[in-house]
């Protein structure tokens, strides 16, 4: 597993930070973050047909698509982010298509280049881990998987069974971007995984305000943030990155809040 | 014909829903308990006689089955070859053969006490039929169609509208049967708890494929007994349409493991190979993952995902079912295709020999069958799927004849 992950949840709750690579002028946006106080980055890879995603996400997946953007571009801003930003968490997140197109070891292999630390294939589900998750542990890239209100207790070690850097636990049975589950929901699911796994479990879906943040830093090892900053991208395309950081410094503020409590 | 050997074609697909290195359940998370759940009722209702007696009774007093096998005599004399013979699955109530597989769906739907049924439909006979079986048992009954093909296909709107459906026009991605497939499992993943997704073709995740292949097998199966009543033989080529390949596969499947029956699959064509504006997965595709399964997609070098064309929406889809991508592999079924302009003449040659409108979809088999049933002698035996009736066709055939009306 990356070091950097255990480096970063060390810390106490971390900010994960969703964008699609390709929508707007994504290294500025990238770095606005990080300087805002974004403690992990997923990189969100455009895909024609993202049925798990609300319409803010499916929206900038063909903005980025229709500005041309290639497998090998988001690779690029991903080689290019690790460049400049060495000690950042950063995460592939999309379908499967795309990642296994060129083969799954072709794929491993580029994003270990690019060093990237984890994967997130939406629809792989851990049945058909064959397709991916050999290449990727092979590479020291950890697959990290989904967990929902519906995987339940016996589900829940299938799930683990591969992972590693950390669990994204989606709050609600629902697309990316909608509404938030109830904070009753989120303490007990997140508790309830917990007792099958040491990995952090970060809590995204529908995540929008520093207060909802707060909330779930307070239960959970992460907060996963996207379409919030996503329809940013969108309303304010090149002045973007000045209010990212803006939203971003906002949410770590309040993730981070719940370290000094915790600590 | 039940006993399956392990040298069989018919056992597949195995525990996992993989025919060979396709099929599969590629979803989110969110749908996975379902999908097992799916599976688990789905094993017990194939067990269970009541469930059979219910879909037996309901496909011949609701659907009309068994649909007739009928000789075509001035088609056959025409191509001057093989006779040629066609399953009549345009009778059907509803006019495809589309409902068989809505029946056995509902009746699931039912058994796992789901309260609401959400579909999928291209140019809208699935979104018809879907609707048909809802309105039969009183279920609220959601249907996504691209906005494009709502615009395209306004009678059968009207007809799932009638039939009390709701239809919903889906504008994301570029509004045709692909986004429409996005939508439903958007719906679905936010609804699990208490909705069924009838899914239109034998394709998607397992055990979907499996289950679709079951329900319209009726159509094999019938042909089967009814050549063999008639000829006292089997045919010596079975031939169908392909987009998802539900009807084909129906018709194949049950005659897989007799080794002297060829099998012929005709993928459509759109304006050629050589450009983009086909929907020939097999033929133009690579193996992929979309919508649950892998298989067979229209993609590019970076696995994004591209439109198909052809002139039959039925047709119109980038992926194909995963065990039909498996029998193109095995080499079980040949597979081929037939281009608009081919699909249009054979619209055409069937209307005028034998007083029969077929769907545009059926008729890109029977373009496959002007090309080989004249290269067989005239003691072979042809077994065409007709899968649909063409009355919805006739303004898309209209306005590609330059008829105005």
């Amino acid at each position: 597993m990356s070091t950097r992950f255990q480096t970063t949840f060390a810390k106490g709750p971390a900010l994960v930070c969703f964008i699609t690579a390709g929508d707007g002028d994504t290294a500025a946006n990238l770095d606005a973050l990080v300087e805002g106080g974004a403690d992990v980055i997923e990189l969100g890879m455009p895909f024609t047909d993202p049925m798990a995603d609300g319409p803010a996400i499916q929206a900038a997946n063909i903005r980025a698509l229709n500005a041309g953007t290639r497998t090998a571009d988001v690779l690029k801003l991903a080689a290019d982010f690790r460049a400049r930003h060495p000690e950042v968490p950063l995460v592939l997140m999309g379908y499967a298509n795309p990642m296994v197109r060129r083969g799954p070891e072709w794929f491993a292999q580029e994003a270990a280049k690019a060093g990237v630390d984890g994967v997130i294939s939406v629809d792989l589900a851990p049945e058909e881990d064959q397709d991916l998750g050999p290449a990727l542990r092979d590479k020291g890239i950890s697959l990290i998987r989904l967990a929902t209100p519906t995987t339940d207790d016996k589900r829940i070690p299938a799930v683990l069974e591969g992972s590693s850097g950390f669990l994204y636990y989606v709050s609600v049975a629902g697309i990316t971007g909608k509404q938030q589950a109830a904070m009753a929901s989120i303490e007990d699911n997140v508790q309830r995984i917990k007792t099958h796994t040491d990995l952090p479990v970060a809590v995204g879906f529908g995540v929008r305000t520093p207060e909802q943040a707060a909330e779930i830093a307070k239960v959970a090892d992460g907060v996963v943030v996207g379409s919030a900053f996503i329809d940013l991208v969108e309303k304010h395309g090149a002045e973007a990155p000045r209010h990212l950081k803006a939203l971003v410094e906002g949410l770590a503020k309040a993730v981070h809040s719940a370290r000094k409590a915790t600590a | 014909m039940s006993e399956h050997t392990p040298n069989s074609y018919m056992n597949q697909p195995d525990e996992r829903g993989h025919f060979g290195q396709f099929g599969g359940r590629y979803v989110a998370e969110t749908l996975m308990p379902l999908i097992l759940d799916l599976e688990q009722e789905y094993r017990k209702a194939k067990a269970d006689p009541e469930f059979k007696a219910q879909f037996d009774d309901l496909l011949e007093h609701y659907v009309g089955r068994p649909s007739p096998l009928y000789f075509a005599p001035r088609l056959t004399e025409e191509l001057g070859g093989a006779q040629v013979w066609f399953k009549r699955d345009e009778l059907n109530h509803t006019g495809a053969h589309k409902i068989n597989n809505c029946i056995g769906q509902i009746l699931l739907a039912m058994r796992m006490g789901k309260t609401r049924i959400i579909a999928e439909t291209g140019a809208g006979q699935h979104g018809v039929a879907t609707a048909t079986v809802c309105a039969r048992f009183g279920l609220p009954c959601t249907v996504f169609m691209g906005a494009t093909d709502v615009a395209r296909q306004q009678p059968n709107v009207f007809r799932m509208k009638l039939l009390g459906a709701q239809v919903v026009p889906v504008t994301s991605g570029r509004g045709t049967l692909k986004d429409a497939m996005n939508e439903a499992l958007r719906d679905w993943v936010a609804n699990v708890h208490d909705t069924f997704y009838i899914i239109g073709t034998a394709a998607g995740p397992h055990p979907y494929p499996e289950l679709v292949r079951d329900f319209q097998s009726v159509i094999g199966r019938e042909a089967r007994t009814q050549m063999l009543a008639r000829t006292g033989r089997l045919p010596d080529l079975l031939v169908a349409a392909i987009g998802g390949g539900s009807n084909a596969i129906g018709l194949f499947h049950p005659f897989l493991d007799d080794p002297d029956v060829k099998m012929l699959g005709v993928e459509a064509a759109g304006h050629g190979l050589d450009g983009d504006e086909h929907a020939a997965s097999l033929a133009g595709g690579f193996p992929g993952i979309l919508h649950g399964n892998k298989t067979y997609l229209l993609q590019d070098e970076d696995g994004q995902i591209t439109e198909g064309h052809s002139i039959s929406a039925g047709l119109d889809y980038p992926g194909i079912g995963p065990e039909h991508a498996w029998l193109k592999e095995s080499g079980r079924v040949d597979y081929t295709y037939a281009t608009d302009k081919e699909a249009l003449d054979a619209f055409q040659l069937l209307c005028r020999t034998e007083g029969i409108i077929p769907a545009l979809e059926p008729s890109h088999a029977i373009a496959a069958i002007v090309k080989v049933a004249p290269t067989m002698p005239r003691d072979a035996i042809i077994c065409a799927n007709l899968c649909g009736r063409g009355d919805k066709d006739i303004f898309t055939v209209a306005e590609a004849l330059g008829v105005e009306m």
